[in-house]
């Protein structure tokens, strides 16, 4: 990989609207029940506006706006070989149902060690302008040989 | 946010109630529409075996997913906590069975922070091995 890409910034996405169906199937998928990620009463009981996402949620925004990087020749990045192996959350606020989530993709650090590469990506979830939640995804490209 | 758990009741070591869910092609597929990961190696044995692996695999985020729970089942409120992280270690390898394979959540409070928060820390086992490392999860409690 191209390691005087550390520190680019890619253009922000295009806004991706929450809907209380996307965060339904999320939960569901999990095998998740708690009534905050369906039911607004419920969520309205704890104290927030509406239906919120479960933790892991922002990955369904943060993975794609990430993966349109990995195309980006600039990067030279063999997106093939590619295992992600940490993942950070860190929350600003609850994603709800109605925020217009866009991502800003940030090359934070990129490595070689033994042939393979280790990348590191930021990835800014805002909505109307604010960050709700940033997350960073550690990946590891397998070099020819590994 | 309110929590079911007050931050005042909380001391280290305290083990949360464990947690144990099968994982399944089913449940697989189903986490691959909600989240938009299709890569096939998490839902097409042929493909999965092709690049190595011995089965399908669960995606390493749906295994963090659920990992936390442990701690959202604890706290009622999932939004108390305000920092989660992982290293996706081992793979959960999912035949094609209807009841698939369990997968054993646990968690255990590792510190009491002096911004008022709390550390636990997770444990994700399948097949007697941990597929999560540094699983960890901080949590803002009620007070």
């Amino acid at each position: 990989m191209n390691h005087d890409m550390i520190g680019f910034q890619y253009a922000p996405s295009e806004p991706f609207v929450v809907t209380a169906e996307s965060i339904k199937a999320f939960a569901q998928a999990l095998g998740d029940d708690n009534p905050v990620y369906s039911d607004a009463s419920a969520a309205l009981a704890l104290g927030h506006e509406t239906v919120v996402a479960p933790p892991t949620y922002p990955i369904v925004v943060t993975m794609t706006a990430m993966e349109n990087s990995f195309h980006d020749p600039a990067l030279n990045m063999n997106y093939s070989r590619v295992v992600h192996s940490d993942q950070r959350f860190e929350y600003v606020r609850p994603i709800r149902v109605g925020d217009e989530l866009v991502v800003t993709t940030i090359v934070e650090d990129i490595r070689t060690m033994a042939g393979n590469d280790m990348a590191t990506f930021r990835t800014e979830v805002s909505s109307d302008g604010e960050i709700v939640v940033t997350a960073w995804s550690k990946l590891v490209v397998r070099g020819d040989d590994a | 946010m309110t929590t079911k758990i007050a931050f005042a009741d909380v001391v280290v070591g305290f083990e949360l109630p464990e947690l144990t869910v099968n994982f399944t092609r089913e449940g697989l597929a189903a986490y691959a529409h909600a989240s938009g990961d299709m890569n096939p190696i998490h839902q097409d044995e042929e493909v999965a075996k092709s690049v190595g692996l011995p089965d399908v695999i669960s995606h390493g985020m749906l295994t963090m997913g659920r990992a936390v729970r442990v701690v959202t089942d604890w706290v009622g409120d999932p939004t108390a906590v305000i920092e989660y992280s992982a290293r996706m270690t081992r793979p959960v390898v999912v035949p094609n069975t209807a009841e698939g394979v369990p997968v054993t959540f646990t968690g255990k409070v590792a510190a009491i922070n002096e911004d008022g928060t709390v550390r636990v820390d997770i444990s994700a086992v399948f097949d007697g091995q941990t597929v999560l490392g540094q699983a960890r999860a901080t949590v803002r409690l009620s007070d």
